[in-house]
């Protein structure tokens, strides 16, 4: 039976942590994603599935209780909004160096400092870019709908065990706070510990009694004081990195065949943008929409193909132009007109701005009589 | 579940015959501690406790950042190595998960009454499950002997090389006395292992807060009031007078608080 309901994106993140079987959530209250701890608050489901749920005395103990639930192998995971994911880097760092799987998830709001309670795509940098000390990436989900706010969970935790790696959703204000319409996941049962015990052997569940035993001690660190056993941890860390890179790329287009001018967006952005894409080509004009999904690995590829016969790119975002910097790696040709463009501060750039600077950019680079 | 304790010492008419050996789960491997540090003796108590509660198959120990970081090399068990002062987070969420499991952390006054102080009193303000062994030596061991909180006044340390001055640095962190106002907590206990005598004290200590975590009882927090030479500049020996002078004085050995009865009681 199909389980549809109109809810707000964070409401719905908690029904999906609930329904793909997870463990527990740890988090601190924060705008603009309490809903998350508040819904799992209401939905109660220690009583039904078993999965704790702990509000906790702040970030930096949210993620090191993420990080000690991901060390004996469960399904864990918090969410929170910038500030306090800047409290969580230094312990993201320790999930990626001690190759822990969880799913973090960022509903980002207007910085840097206290900044705004509105919504903001600023922590692109940080998330996308490690945030973290030390050599680590993450795979970063961008979610720009109700819907993928609920099939990401279940996704970011596939990634996270089959890499062994926390996974990242950054949303943003608008996603969630918006109400749309959902398609609900259907329950998962939560592993046993036998279950985990098999999928994941290096967990540190005490050495088990029984048929399940092990001899030897299971050991969770990232600490590698040798500097050659270090060098080789990241080597090998980096080698998973790369794989990720090859196979994981997520991306969605939208006219981008014939079109001269690309728009590049994610997030709630994109979801303006594919407006400003329909007006444009309501007017004749040849413009495409390339929204990464996955902003680590990003779309490099999808980005050089259509520069082959674009004339110019607007990357659009709620910051002050954080994601170009990737967009121009990608296209990799300085001659190529690269523009960005984007409100911040809270403040959501209507479609009309977007299409006018879009515009803008067309008359400047000779796309436009 | 429990086992004998094992025998310290015992001699049967004039035969000698071995009575004691190496903990069964303490790894035979050379330990990195200063001659004289409080750590071997108490990791060897760590390691007999669990030996003698059977729990090997359901022990989880949280290491944390200081001397003691490398724990995990020692003791036969499955381990977490946390981020500096987060032990008891870590801890909370294993033990929330797994409740049947014997969850600890062992911190030094650095990890736990510093940089971790709030991580320390919120597992133990919610009642978390988990037992907490606290080395207290009133010092940074591994950094090269600079000022602890729970550093003494007059203390010379590297960066209190005239002596922990009140007005500049505060006051020794008594971490114990203010966990015993929290009502989530079930044990606070002080204790030190400088005598034959307080080793076999400290054990049964270490081994009350691991049954406690165990059987779901609430908080258990073991103080342990530890020598460090290296950072007190004195010699093994030296360092235990001064302990005994100093140390226990403003930290004084004993149960502060102790409701694991009561807690046991209210069991089906």
């Amino acid at each position: 039976m199909e389980d549809i309901k109109l809810m707000k994106g964070n409401e719905v993140l908690a029904h999906a942590a609930v329904r793909c079987g997870v463990d527990g959530y740890f988090g601190y209250p924060i705008t603009p994603q309490s809903e998350v701890l508040e819904t799992l608050s209401e939905l109660r489901p220690w009583k039904t599935t078993g999965m704790v749920v702990l509000q906790a005395e702040s970030e930096v103990a949210s993620i090191n209780m993420v990080y000690g639930g991901a060390s004996v192998g469960k399904r864990v995971m918090t969410s929170t909004s910038s500030p306090g994911l800047s409290l969580m880097c230094e312990g993201l760092s320790y999930l990626a160096g001690a190759e822990l799987p969880c799913v973090v998830i960022d509903v980002s709001r207007g910085g840097p400092g206290l900044g705004t309670i509105q919504a903001s795509q600023a922590d692109y940098f940080q998330v996308v870019k490690g945030g973290g000390h030390g050599d680590y990436r993450m795979p970063v989900l961008a979610p720009n709908s109700v819907q993928e706010m609920n099939d990401f969970v279940d996704l970011a935790f596939e990634l996270a065990f089959k890499y062994l790696n926390p996974v990242v959703i950054l949303a943003d204000g608008v996603i969630g706070q918006m109400m749309e319409k959902v398609r609900l996941s259907p329950q998962k049962p939560r592993r046993t510990e036998a279950q985990i015990r098999e999928e994941c052997p290096w967990a540190a569940l005490g050495k088990g009694s029984g048929p399940m035993q092990r001899k030897e001690r299971n050991i969770v660190t990232s600490c590698y004081i040798d500097p050659e056993t270090m060098e080789r941890h990241n080597h090998k860390l980096q080698e998973k990195y790369d794989r990720m890179e090859r196979d994981e790329v997520r991306v969605e287009e939208m006219e981008t065949a014939d079109a001269e001018y690309i728009l590049v967006a994610y997030g709630a952005s994109s979801r303006i943008c594919a407006k400003v894409v329909e007006d444009a080509r309501a007017e004749g004009l040849r413009v495409g929409l390339i929204r990464p999904i996955t902003l680590f690995p990003f779309p490099a590829a999808t980005i050089r193909r259509a520069a082959e016969h674009a004339k110019g790119f607007l990357s659009v975002e709620l910051s002050m132009g954080q994601m170009i910097e990737d967009v121009r790696m990608a296209i990799g040709n300085a001659a190529m007109p690269v523009r960005h463009f984007g409100r911040t501060g809270g403040i959501i750039h209507s479609p009309r701005e977007v299409y006018d600077a879009l515009k803008q950019l067309m008359t400047e680079t000779g796309g436009l009589q | 579940m429990m086992t004998e304790e094992t025998a310290i010492l015992e001699t049967t008419g004039t035969e000698t015959e071995k009575v004691y050996d190496r903990p069964r789960l303490l790894l035979d491997t050379t330990m990195h501690y200063c001659p004289g540090c409080s750590h071997g003796t108490v990791h060897k108590l760590v390691a007999e406790a669990i030996d003698e509660l059977g729990a090997e198959d359901r022990a989880i120990g949280i290491t944390p950042v200081g001397c003691a970081a490398f724990l995990y090399n020692y003791i036969d068990i499955d381990w977490i190595q946390a981020s500096h002062g987060r032990a008891p987070a870590v801890a909370t969420a294993a033990k929330r998960l797994c409740p049947d499991k014997l969850v600890f952390t062992y911190q030094g006054d650095g990890d736990l009454a510093a940089i971790g102080t709030a991580e320390a009193i919120h597992a133990a303000n919610r009642g978390d499950n988990i037992a907490i062994i606290f080395i207290n030596n009133a010092i940074y061991g591994m950094t090269g002997g600079q000022m602890a909180p729970t550093t003494l006044l007059g203390m010379k340390t590297a960066t209190t090389p005239m002596g922990r001055d009140a007005a500049l640095n505060g006051y020794p962190f008594k971490v114990a006395d203010m966990l015993t106002l929290l009502d989530g907590v079930t044990y606070v206990t002080r204790q030190s292992v400088n005598t034959p005598a307080n080793v076999r004290r400290a054990k049964k200590a270490i081994k009350k807060a691991f049954e406690n975590s165990i059987q779901n009882r609430g908080f258990s927090f073991v103080e342990i009031v530890a020598t460090c030479n290296s950072g007190w500049k004195l010699s093994p020996v030296a360092a235990n007078r001064w302990m005994e002078e100093n140390m226990h004085a403003t930290y004084p050995l004993g149960d502060l608080k102790d409701l694991s009865a009561q807690a046991a009681a209210t069991e089906k």
